[in-house]
Order: C-alpha cells, then structure tokens, then sequence
C-alpha cells in the first residue's frame, strides 16, 4: 500500500514536471539560443557555451529599425486597448446589471463577432484604406483591431460585473446616489482589478496580431515589433539570422511573460471566465 | 461618462420611506428608465461594432461582384473603374482555380480537426495532472501560461528555428527532415506548433471545470467500488464536459482563420500548408480584391456554418447560464456558452 501511493504521488510529479517541460522547452530553446554567438549559432548544447548578447547587438542595430517596431506595438495595442476598455466598459454594466429587450441577443451578436475571420474584415478594409490614403497609419491597424479587441473586452468585463453583488448598488442608491454616480462612485473603483486585468489580456491579444499589421503597412518603419521581426534580415540575403529573431522574439515576449508571471492569477480567472481567448 | 436620465432621488423619497407609495413609484421608474440607459450605454459598442466589422463585411460581400481593372476584352481601352462581373470571381474560383481554393478548404479543415483534436487530448491530460497536484500548482499555472502569451507570429519564428533542417528538432530525432519545404512534413510541423500554443489553453479552461466539481461526487462513487476509470468517464467527463466544449468551439474558430503559423513557419504560397486565410490575404496583397473578397466571403460562410452546427449539435450542452441570475430559460435558443468562473486555489 506504502508502495502504491509513493509509485502515485512519483508519477504525478513526473507527470507535473512533463507539463511545464512542454510549455517551457520550446521557450527555453529561444532564450538559449538568443545568447549564443553567430559563429555557434547551431550548437545543440542545453547551455550556451559561451554567453554573448552579440545577438540583441544586432537587433537594436539601427538598420533595423526595431526600437521604431517596438513604438509602434506600444502605440497600436495601447490605443486600442485604452479604446476598446471606454466603450466596454459600459455595455458590459448594462449587460451585466440591466434589464432590456434583446439583451441575450445582443451579448450573442457581440461574443459572435469574437470569432470572426479577421481576412473577411481586412481584405475590404484594405481596399477602403488604400483609396483613402491610410495605409501606413497607425488607425489603419487600430480600427481593425477594435473587432476582436472589443468583444473581448465586453465579454470579460460582463463576468466580472456580475460577480459584483447587486447589494452594492442598491445600497448606493437608497443612499441617494443615482443609478449612474453609483456606477462611478462605487462599481468602477470596486471592479477596478477586473478592469485591470481586462486590460491586461485585451493589450496582449491587441500586442500579438499579425495579419492586420501586416497587411496594412508596407514601410518598414510602421511595422509592428511581430511583423518587423519577420521580415528581419541577415548579413546576406540567404541566410535567415535566426539569432536575432530569437532575441527579438525574448524581448517581445518577456514584458508580456513578466505580466502574466505577475498576474496569473487573475488572467487565470479572466480567460477562464471569459473562455474567450 | 455614464448619462442616466433618472432624476437623482431626493431625501424626500426617502423620508417617506416608511409609505408604500413612492418606493413603487421609484422602481417602476428605475425599470423605465433602464431600458433607456441601457439603449445609452450598449449602442456605443454595437456602433462600433457595426463599422469595423458589419460594414467590412457588407463591402466584401459587394466587391466579391467585382472584376478588375485593366483592359477591357471588348473595348480594348484600359479602364479605371472596376467591372461589375456578378459571380464570376465564385465561378472561377470553384471551377478554374478550384484546385487552388479545395486545397486551400481542406488544408484548413485537416489543420482544425487534427490541432483541435490533440490539443483536447493534451489539454485534458494536462488539466488531471494539475488537478491533482497540490504542491508547486501555482508554478505550473504560470507556466501553462507562457505558451498562450508568446505572440503566434514569434512562435512561427521560434518552431521555423527548431526545425530548421540543421536544428535541434532533427538533432533530437538523428534525422535529416526538411520540414519547412512542401510536403507532408511541413503540415506536421504546423500541427505541432500550433498544439503547443493552445494545448494550455484549453488545459486551463478544463482545469477550471474540474475545480468546481465537488469531492463529495467523487468520495461518493469511491464508496461504490467503482474504478478510477469509470470514475473518469461517469463524473469527470460529463461534468466538464460544458467548460471543454466551449473551449472546443473558441478553438476551432480560431483555427479555421489560421494564417499567421503556417505563413511564417513554412511560407506564403506553399500548396501543403495554404489556409483559406492566407489565399484570401495573398490575392488581396496582389490587388485583386474581387476574388480576394470572394475568398474572404466564403470562409466567412465557413466558419457560420461551422459555429451553426456547433451550437445546434450540442447548444443544449453549451449553457454555461450566463444570464442565470436574470433569465429565465429560452427553449433552445442559442445561448452564450460561458464558464462558470472557478475558485481557481493554489
């Protein structure tokens, strides 16, 4: 018996360290990789053998232009993460605490949308842009981006409202408040953590996009950091400077990391909430 | 900020509290008033919404009638303007470059059904490994993390790394695979990065449904003498059966507009690994955006269908009661699959 739960809590730790092996190898791979020098780049070792920042040299090298990238993510995902939270944020209170006519109807139209092919929006957009001249923009990629960004935003903040006793309100109200000082006095500081981490998995779904990003510019210097790294090229034409990619690929992932790292708990619950990505 | 047309209530009101009077009065104009506010507040996103996404579409489904410019075959003049051609693109596209848009159809649906069957599995796996796990849980929740925060777009760069014919993948296996060429290699290795991204996703979403499964159940079923596998397949699937469907619909969804993966880690125009997504972005980025909008339509129509079929198969399952607290139940309505948030412990 002895024998059997110690054989039990052995396979369960070896089963909870191949979980985190699987999320963490291939991420591993990358910062490894990010420091070794050009000359072993395709060394197999699990540790380099000699450290070198020889690689994030070159990606701050300014013909690269990837500082200006790293703007651009910055301006991008913030504008539309401030934008998509203002507009949410008050259609998810009225979701989440009003009665109305359509109201499921209009929560479903909403999450529906979440699942929409970004393409079937952004091949006719880019037609619109292009005749009006937006392309290389910085609202040519946040208008796009308000598709997924918004519902997102509306559908995490509904769950976190409701979670709000209703007491709170009332109380605020028999007191004298009406319906709209109850929402700012009382309700927006009390689910301003919910809001925060709204916040938090809106900017990095906004941080992450691709598609729109790089159908929208076409000059390198309105690239966003995913779509510059793409692009970033080698001492010759031929060969792919994978260790610059990698170290891009750090430094563009570990602020988001470090978030996450900082927050888990609550992104847990807002993506488990939200089940919405 | 929040505009409500209900009059501030005075201290009058509510110095009268002890009448019947004005406290009715006062709710039967807040509930008036609600659906006025209410109008207020949500009409905002559904404007929005409307022209980033219902405008888009309606101008796609329109430019799909639209040939394009160049010379005319009749006239023999260059025209500015693009022609009205009716369905032309669709015909064309079904018939004269068939080939190019059913490989496209089915790459895209094989890349569904397999990454979005293995990442249930995997996702599964992970989630009863954590379940069960009480120390260093909250290490592993961070860790299930980082897949799902590196960008889809430096994941491609990072797996097109890894098998790189030179890389560690071929190093791990004593092969020499070219899998970033055409082939049947380059679709497994868009899988597998794709698995890795998601797998804990769906991973958490199921460990949320676990944790709100009470022990009693399980203590319940021990007492019965049935096995860990019938315990398994009578109370834990079942009862997360709601939290994995839902992560199974948003899955597949996001796996039917795949672009950015196969677009980095193999290339743009590979015949193995080409998604609807990347046909349609490849004939719009080549300015031909009548059957770039007829791509865009169809795959639209696609992931309608599919989403339809989703909600009809197994809506009576998809109920996460999000309304619960104000709703009474609609038949079988179409209603928004949610997950019941979880005292996610550590």
């Amino acid at each position: 018996m002895m024998l059997t739960a110690k054989w039990r809590s052995g396979l369960l730790y070896a089963g909870v360290g191949a979980v985190v092996a699987y999320c963490l190898a291939p991420f591993y791979w990358m910062l490894v990789s990010s420091l070794r020098r050009t000359s072993d780049i395709f060394d197999t070792s699990l540790v380099p053998s000699s450290v070198s920042f020889e690689n994030y040299r070159a990606v701050f090298d300014p013909a690269q232009g990837f500082g200006r990238a790293l703007l651009n993510s910055l301006v991008v995902a913030g504008v539309t993460t401030v934008l998509a939270l203002l507009v949410a944020t008050f259609t998810a209170y009225a979701m989440a605490r009003l009665e109305f006519r359509f109201k499921r109807l209009i929560l479903t139209l909403i999450i529906a949308t979440s699942m929409f092919p970004v393409v079937s929006i952004v091949v006719p957009l880019l037609k619109l842009f292009t005749d009006i001249g937006w392309i290389n923009t910085y609202q040519a990629m946040i208008v796009p981006s308000m598709s997924f960004a918004l519902p997102l935003a509306v559908w995490n903040l509904t769950t976190f409202f409701r979670q709000m006793p209703d007491e709170l309100e009332h109380a605020a109200m028999v007191d004298g408040c009406t319906r709209g000082q109850a929402f700012r006095k009382v309700i927006i500081p009390l689910a301003a953590p919910g809001i925060f981490t709204t916040a938090i998995i809106t900017f990095i779904a906004a941080w992450n996009e691709f598609l729109i990003a790089l159908s929208m510019t076409n000059k390198p210097a309105m690239q966003t950091a995913p779509v510059a790294i793409s692009k970033f090229t080698g001492a010759t034409t031929y060969e792919t400077p994978f260790g610059s990619q990698m170290a891009a690929g750090v430094l563009v992932t570990v602020p988001l990391v470090v978030m996450v790292l900082l927050f888990q708990r609550r992104i847990v619950a807002g993506l488990t909430a939200g089940a919405a990505k | 900020m929040a505009v409500t047309k209900t009059p501030p209530e005075t201290g009058a009101g509510r110095a009268a509290g002890g009448d019947r009077g004005p406290v009715n009065r006062r709710r039967a104009r807040a509930t008036a008033g609600s659906g006025r506010m209410a109008a207020l507040l949500v009409s905002p996103t559904l404007v929005v919404l409307a022209i980033v996404v219902l405008y888009p579409t309606l101008m796609a489904l329109n430019g799909s009638l639209y040939g394009a410019k160049g010379l005319d075959p009749k006239t023999g003049f260059i025209r500015d303007t693009e022609p009205f051609v009716g369905l032309q693109n669709y015909a064309d596209i079904l018939g004269q470059a068939g080939e190019r848009f059913w490989n496209a159809f089915w790459n895209t649906t094989f890349f569904t059904v397999v990454t979005v069957g293995l990442e249930t599995l995997i996702g599964v796996g992970m989630a009863l490994i954590m379940h069960e796990a009480f120390r260093g849980r909250g290490l592993v929740r961070a860790g299930i993390l980082v897949p799902w925060a590196v960008p889809t777009a430096i994941s491609g760069l990072l797996w097109r790394w890894i098998f790189n014919s030179d890389g560690i993948a071929n190093a791990l296996i004593g092969q020499q695979i070219l899998w970033t060429t055409e082939g049947f290699q380059a679709k497994v290795a868009v899988i597998v990065a794709e698995v890795w991204k998601t797998a804990p996703f769906i991973g958490l979403l199921v460990l949320a449904g676990l944790q709100v499964i009470p022990k009693e159940v399980y203590e319940a079923a021990r007492i019965d003498g049935a096995s860990a596998a019938r315990r398994f397949w009578h109370i834990t699937l079942p009862l997360v059966k709601p939290a994995l469907l839902v992560a199974m619909l948003f899955r597949c969804m996001d796996a039917l507009r795949m672009f950015d993966l196969p677009y980095i880690l193999v290339g743009a125009q590979k015949h193995s690994v080409e998604t609807l997504s990347m046909l349609a972005h490849h004939e719009a980025s080549n300015v031909r955006f009548g059957p770039a909008s007829a791509y865009a339509v169809l795959l639209f129509l696609y992931v309608f269908l599919i989403a339809l079929a989703f909600v009809r198969l197994l809506g009576a399952d998809l109920i996460g009661d999000v309304g619960a607290d104000t709703h009474k139940r609609k038949g079988r309505r179409l209603r928004i699959p949610a997950l019941r948030r979880a005292e996610v412990t550590s």
